[in-house]
């Protein structure tokens, strides 16, 4: 009896995980198509699966390849980065709320980022400045936080980091003249506008080469690590090591993230949550968390680009408002059921 | 030389000193209990033992090789360790928990054999909890949770086993049960098992080696019978006490003395 038990369930991959995996990933795939035929010129859904697969006529082919695709991809890329980093932070500090941007490594890519705009920089220097600056929060953080980096003592760390460079971005903002301000409030906010493929190669080359890592090295070891540090130690797993490597993966996918389309709001939160929720599944649910990551972010611009008929919105207004309200509704509901 | 034993180890969290130039031996196939007043370094020799605490000066020794000098994970095929405080992740099943006791077998290219589920399934059946499998680790009650924690830790299929005090929060009943299923792996499987355990009566019968420590030295150790007198429990505890034989079974039984008489509370109540 057991034997077939174990063996339907072997090292935690549930059916029920991977239904979640799938349907987040047809539901992108359908999102895409309609993103892609949604416009001032629109297209119907078949001539853009038929543009994609290199059958469509040359003015499908310019308006999808080139101006509307790039932007998507980016759109999938940013969500399934910020997704990760958020599920393996999520995972390592052992709370739900401890996501990248609440623990200042986000923070740290916008202050650096605000620098190059008050300066006056370019947007590739604004988004080396960026990735620069996530890394430099976190590398501070780890070195403050020392060999505590689980729990609570990291989560102090980082709280006070991002308020220390949330204080510093509001000095920038009060020294930038007002065209200045207007770029950094629009890069601030999370925006996809006029995003290409500038934007998506360098990340489609980090995200090939840090998902693999994070999934198939660190991904058994940060399951076995939330049962504990003694436990997993014992259990053979080289947990400073893990964590380490882990916790700089991580946040190399949110600073990325963040160069491209600037802090977009709550995704590296809720996505994970929502797919722990959502697959019921111990562990950082990395695969499903990655897929929910990319429907959200690709959803979310779809509706804020679609969703008022004069103007476009940045899509971090969107995630801004989805996430808060799901965040309410999720601490509401779990008072109620008195988990909390 | 047994198969882990650790010699002049100076046990330190950051600065503060637990125990200077201590070393133990654990006897091969043994079941070794440690006992001690609370804070007297039982549990960070368990620690130390089980390379989670690197000793400041001293080595612990694992078949014949500092322990530190091993990959962790090759250790994790020979000694294992139930600590005292761990985690069930959320909504994990009994088997899924207890199929993590494989991770040392297994690596990125070789995840889940038949093998390991041949063991993991071997090691629910020996703890009584193979009818719990789909079960969620929350769901059970805390003599049940402490069985799924040694099914996992039997998972791991080590010839070497360390606990730490299996037995804290629970009922009486239950600590016999955590005890009796030790002493059958013990004379079953014949592992080594090191435990750490509050309980003098318990220490008494099921130990076949038992380690008495205070203030982060070996005050004893031996043959429980020889261990456990009245003069011992008297200098490691300070308790007064009278030892006489288990009724049950014949092992050394702690019976503090009474209650002392009015006159001298009252001389303690000056103090």
């Amino acid at each position: 009896m057991t034997l077939v038990e174990v063996r339907r369930n072997p090292v935690g991959i549930r059916p029920r995980a991977v239904v979640v995996g799938v349907t987040a990933v047809v539901a992108t795939v359908v999102v895409s198509v309609f993103s892609l035929g949604t416009g001032d010129f629109p297209i119907a859904p078949a001539d853009v699966v038929a543009t994609l697969f290199g059958a469509g006529n040359p003015a499908h082919e310019f308006i999808i390849n080139e101006l509307r695709l790039p932007r998507l991809i980016v759109a999938i890329l940013v969500g399934a980065a910020l997704a990760a980093g958020g599920a393996v932070f999520q995972s390592l500090v052992r709370n739900p709320l401890g996501s990248p941007d609440m623990l200042g490594v986000t923070n740290g890519a916008s202050t650096a980022a605000l620098v190059v705009v008050i300066l006056g920089g370019s947007d590739l220097q604004l988004s080396v400045a960026a990735i620069a600056g996530g890394m430099a929060a976190t590398l501070l953080i780890q070195l403050i936080a020392g060999r505590a980096l689980h729990g609570f003592r990291f989560i102090l760390v980082g709280v006070g980091m991002a308020a220390i460079l949330t204080g510093i971005s509001g000095y920038l903002l009060t020294r930038g003249q007002q065209m200045e301000n207007a770029r950094a409030l629009l890069w601030l906010t999370g925006s996809l506008d006029g995003r290409s493929w500038t934007q998506a190669v360098p990340l489609l080359v980090v995200l090939g080469a840090v998902l693999p890592f994070l999934v198939l090295a660190c991904g058994p070891g940060l399951r076995i690590l939330e049962m504990g540090d003694d436990a997993a130690s014992a259990l053979g797993v080289p947990v400073s090591l893990l964590r380490n490597g882990a916790l700089l993966a991580a946040a190399l996918l949110v600073s990325f993230g963040a160069a491209a389309a600037g802090p977009v709001a709550f995704v590296a939160l809720i996505a994970p949550h929502l797919a722990k929720r959502l697959t019921r599944a111990p562990g950082p649910n990395l695969l499903p968390s990655i897929a929910v990551g990319a429907l959200l972010l690709s959803g979310a611009d779809f509706i804020a680009q679609h969703a008022l008929d004069d103007r476009a919105l940045p899509v971090g207004v969107v995630t801004g408002l989805v996430g808060g309200a799901y965040l309410v509704w999720l601490l509401t509901t779990e008072r109620r059921a008195g988990r909390i | 030389m047994t198969r882990l034993s650790g010699t002049g180890m100076t046990l330190a969290y950051d600065k503060r000193v637990i125990a200077e130039d201590l070393s133990v031996e654990i006897p091969d196939g043994s079941f070794t209990v440690i006992i001690g007043p609370n804070a007297c370094g039982k549990s960070t020799l368990l620690r130390a033992l089980s390379r989670l605490l690197k000793p400041t000066t001293g080595t612990v020794l694992l078949d014949g090789r500092d322990v530190h000098s091993q990959p962790t994970r090759t250790v994790a095929k020979t000694l294992g360790l139930l600590p005292q405080s761990s985690t069930a992740p959320d909504g994990i099943t009994v088997a899924e928990l207890v199929a993590r006791g494989r991770y040392p077998h297994q690596s990125i290219l070789r995840r889940w054999s038949a093998e390991d589920e041949r063991v993991v399934e071997e090691s629910m059946e020996s703890t009584g909890v193979a009818d719990l499998a789909d079960r969620n680790v929350d769901e059970l009650s805390g003599g049940q949770r402490q069985r799924v924690w040694l099914a996992m830790a039997l998972a791991q299929q080590t010839p070497l086993l360390l606990l730490d005090e299996p037995t804290t929060y629970l009922d009486i009943a239950h600590q016999i049960e955590v005890l009796d299923l030790c002493a059958e792996l013990h004379e079953r499987q014949g592992r080594t098992l090191v435990a750490v355990l509050h309980d003098l009566n318990h220490a008494a019968r099921y130990a076949t080696h038992l380690i008495a420590m205070r203030s982060g030295r070996v005050a004893r150790s031996g043959q429980p019978g020889d261990v456990l007198t009245a003069e011992l429990v008297e200098e490691v505890f300070g308790l007064p006490c009278r030892v006489i034989d288990d009724p049950e079974t014949g092992t050394p039984l702690v019976v503090p003395a009474a209650r002392r008489r009015t006159g001298d509370l009252s001389t303690n109540a000056r103090i």
